[in-house]
């Protein structure tokens, strides 16, 4: 008996699953490859560095071989003062973002700029390299791209760290790994919706916002405010520091969970700090014996709170 | 199950390898909804158990997503496909040892994986949380080999025709290697923006729609037939059902990031087709309860018929909210909200769980050769799930109409988090009634196991008359 064997089935099947393959992923993905980078786009992904969840560098996501992003003043070279600046330093083997590795990705006139005016493509892991984001103006449209300001000016990356101070450093890339890995983004959206959204959290991102970052963490499931520009409503350190140790603190009826853990053994002193008398001493506030909550340790400059401290208060 | 993984494939007990799935699928239950219950009570009480990361909610969310998802439903799949393909192709599991290898390998890169999870190790992407080597090892140690099984189970059958519920089967485990190698893409080859974005959610959708749903469907598609006598209803209602799930349920992937700056003919056209799964869903619906007709008493009286009827018939609501709700008149409103949460508890706790529930009832009576030990537990199993479902359903998806009006007449976030409260505290008391009744059903099984009637040759479960 000659069994049956379903030949024009099968080559059905093959064609309408191929069919919708071609339509949901490679229509919108030759869609998607021709936007260019926007100015947000790159100095997220050079502020973030190359990954954002797991790698490589950083298997267990603690925040290793991220970037620094400086805020100077001082031309780091020659010592002379400049318009306020914000670069990008990455220290010697910390892995260049995605629009850097992959110039093509930051869409076909920002790379073109990038690598000629910028000199993007000369910069070298092994030697580290310093970028800050600058814009040109082509056929009367504003383009931006990236500058390596190690070739062009001469900015080594210890030079330019030793120009910013504690204060005008931000670890926003390990605090993006922080974003991530404590999963910040279950419920806190980085994208507001087409909708009155835009009235309450800002402006939605645009087409070309994203390129070269990933993971892009939009979240799902919104149960706490949308975060996309979370900097520009609120950029008190001191309220970032407290919400982050107990939210309970500044919002009484917040259901974010404590993130205390975050500080790591000691404060920015140095000195220890003791978790459960603090937890103590906050329960006999909160049932009203003590009129004042205790205070909030500050963090050290290494600690991963602070490290989100900066991620959440630089997303204008 | 370890003397098995270096024994010969002939010495190796036929069913062995659905047994252990089915065991295995009931434990990850077990574990994937006390993970729920833990986090929702997290949401209602934010202090319960604080000061430790890797306890934290945002750590444990994935664990119980991917627990439920890769742990109970894959793995109940798995079973239903280890002893369903060969019974329906009239011959044996092509390969009983690959099966208990993939059982094991299964069972340790789930582990492992969502161990790694636990800890904070991600791709920060939802639902393809885990990290690429543990993608390569779902990938190569657990679809590929299943999917060979069940092919090859099919290709060496004993009888003329393909009986609907093996076209699933193996469409499916094909599909479900594509999705999850192409979905998983931006891990492998660091695709960035809204590539990787796009990829997150067309992962997300279609592993629902190209895994879950098909096979869940295809479940129901024996057990209904098998247990109450009745033929299918109408095989042409089945190819329909078919054929419009590989073309309409594998398109609206963006219909997920209506609000993403998406290319907008991309979402329009994911939209039209996401009302299009109404297709498939009238179709399995109308055609399993046609296949009723006039043995409806089972549905009361027998366990298997309870649990897969009750699943198909949450297959309206889930498609009704499924098909409307992502279309821009609706999403603005409900999009990121509890309905959402609602709606996918629907979907993977009331349609997928119920179907997969009632084939491992089966399935395990079957392979084992012993009647269900207690029905009076199988029904406390029964409703503490649809009870427990049904509480969270119901809160979850006020909480969202809530979180809705929240968002379009733009309250302070604050005072939705505090008309939220009392729903959140209704989703833990549901969850936890859903966690209680599922550790009943590992007793009632391993109790079915030991101590179940011995059912004689020539005999099917249903046949016999429960004795508690």
């Amino acid at each position: 008996m000659a069994f049956r064997e379903y030949k024009v089935g099968a080559r059905m099947f093959g064609l309408a699953f191929g069919s919708s393959m071609f339509i949901t992923l490679y229509m919108p993905a030759i869609d998607i490859a021709g936007v260019s980078a926007t100015t947000s786009a790159m100095e997220r992904q050079l502020a973030f560095g190359r990954v954002g969840g797991f790698s490589y560098e950083d298997p267990f996501l603690r925040g290793h071989g991220k970037p620094v992003t400086v805020d100077i003043v001082q031309d780091p070279k020659t010592g002379a003062a400049i318009e306020p600046t914000r670069a990008y330093v990455y220290p010697s083997e910390v892995p260049f973002p995605n629009g850097v590795r992959h110039p093509r990705i930051l869409g076909e006139l920002p790379s073109e700029l990038s690598v000629s005016k910028g000199r993007m493509t000369d910069a070298d892991e092994a030697q580290g390299a310093v970028f800050i984001v600058r814009e040109t103006t082509r056929g009367g449209v504003s383009v931006p791209y990236i500058e390596n300001v190690t070739a062009t000016r001469g900015w080594t990356p210890d030079a330019t760290l030793a120009k910013a101070d504690d204060k005008n450093r931000a670890f926003i890339g390990k605090g993006k790994i922080m974003f991530v890995r404590e999963g910040c983004w279950w419920c806190h959206t980085l994208l507001p919706e087409q909708t009155q959204d835009w009235q309450y959290f800002g402006a939605p991102p645009m087409l070309g916002d994203f390129n070269g970052e990933s993971p892009t963490a939009f979240g799902s499931d919104r149960k706490a405010p949308d975060l996309t520009h979370v900097g520009s409503r609120n950029s008190s350190r001191e309220w970032m520091m407290l919400h982050f140790f107990n939210p309970r603190l500044v919002q009484p009826h917040s259901i974010m969970p404590r993130y205390e853990y975050m500080w790591g053994d000691v404060d920015a002193d140095g000195k220890p700090i003791d978790y459960d008398a603090w937890r103590a001493a906050y329960d006999e506030y909160e049932s009203g014996n003590t009129i004042y909550p205790p205070e909030v340790p500050v963090p050290a400059a290494d600690s991963e709170a602070r490290a989100l401290i900066d991620f959440v208060i630089n997303l204008k | 199950m370890f003397k098995y993984l270096f024994a010969k494939n002939e010495d190796i007990p036929a069913g062995s390898a659905a047994v252990f799935f089915g065991f295995s699928s009931i434990v990850w239950f077990v574990v994937g909804t006390a993970i729920g219950s833990f986090n929702a009570a997290k949401l209602a009480f934010p202090d319960f158990v604080m000061g430790s990361e890797i306890l934290s909610f945002g750590h444990m969310r994935q664990v119980h997503v991917l627990a439920v998802i890769l742990g109970w439903i894959s793995m109940a799949f798995a079973m239903a496909m280890m002893y369903i393909t060969p019974a329906l192709g009239n011959t044996k599991l092509w390969s009983e040892k690959l099966g208990v290898w993939n059982c094991f390998l299964w069972n340790v890169g789930l582990s492992l994986g969502l161990f790694l999870l636990w800890l904070g190790v991600t791709s920060g992407r939802e639902y393809s949380d885990l990290p690429w080597p543990i993608d390569i090892v779902v990938i190569v140690g657990v679809l590929v080999p299943l999917g060979i099984n069940v092919w090859m189970t099919i290709k060496t059958r004993r009888v003329q025709g393909i009986y609907t519920t093996n076209w699933f089967f193996g469409a499916a485990t094909f599909m479900v290697i594509i999705v999850f190698s192409v979905g998983n893409a931006p891990e492998f080859f660091q695709l960035t923006g809204l590539t990787e974005a796009y990829l997150t959610w067309w992962f997300a959708h279609n592993v629902l729609g190209l895994w879950i749903t098909p096979v869940a469907a295809a479940i129901a598609y024996y057990v209904v037939p098998k247990v109450t006598g009745n033929p299918l209803y109408s095989h042409r209602i089945g190819h329909l059902h078919f054929w419009s799930v590989v073309v309409f349920y594998s398109t609206p992937a963006a219909h997920h990031l209506m609000s993403a700056p998406l290319p907008e003919w991309l979402k329009s056209f994911a939209s039209v087709e996401g009302v299009l799964i109404l297709v498939p869903a009238i179709a399995f619906v109308s055609n399993l309860l046609l296949t009723m007709t006039g043995k409806w008493r089972m549905f009361v009286e027998n366990i298997e018929i309870k649990f897969t009827i009750t699943g198909v018939m949450m297959a309206i609501p889930l498609n009704m909210q499924g098909g409307f709700q992502q279309t821009r008149a609706i999403n603005w409103y409900v999009h990121g909200t509890g309905w959402m949460v609602a709606h996918a508890h629907l979907a993977l706790l009331g349609f997928s769980t119920f179907l997969e529930a009632a084939a491992v009832y089966y399935g395990l009576q079957t392979l084992l050769r012993r009647k269900l030990y207690s029905l009076g537990l199988a029904n406390f199993h029964f409703w503490m799930l649809l009870i427990g479902f049904t509480t969270y359903w119901v809160s979850m998806t006020i909480a969202g109409l809530i979180q809705g009006a929240g968002k379009i007449y733009e309250v302070p976030y604050i005072d939705v988090v505090i008309a939220e409260h009392p729903y959140m505290i209704a989703r833990w008391v549901g969850g936890t009634m859903v966690f209680l009744g599922n550790c009943v059903w590992l007793y009632n099984m391993w109790k079915t196991a030991r101590a179940g009637t011995v059912i004689p040759v020539g005999r099917l479960p249903h046949e016999l008359a429960y004795e508690r």
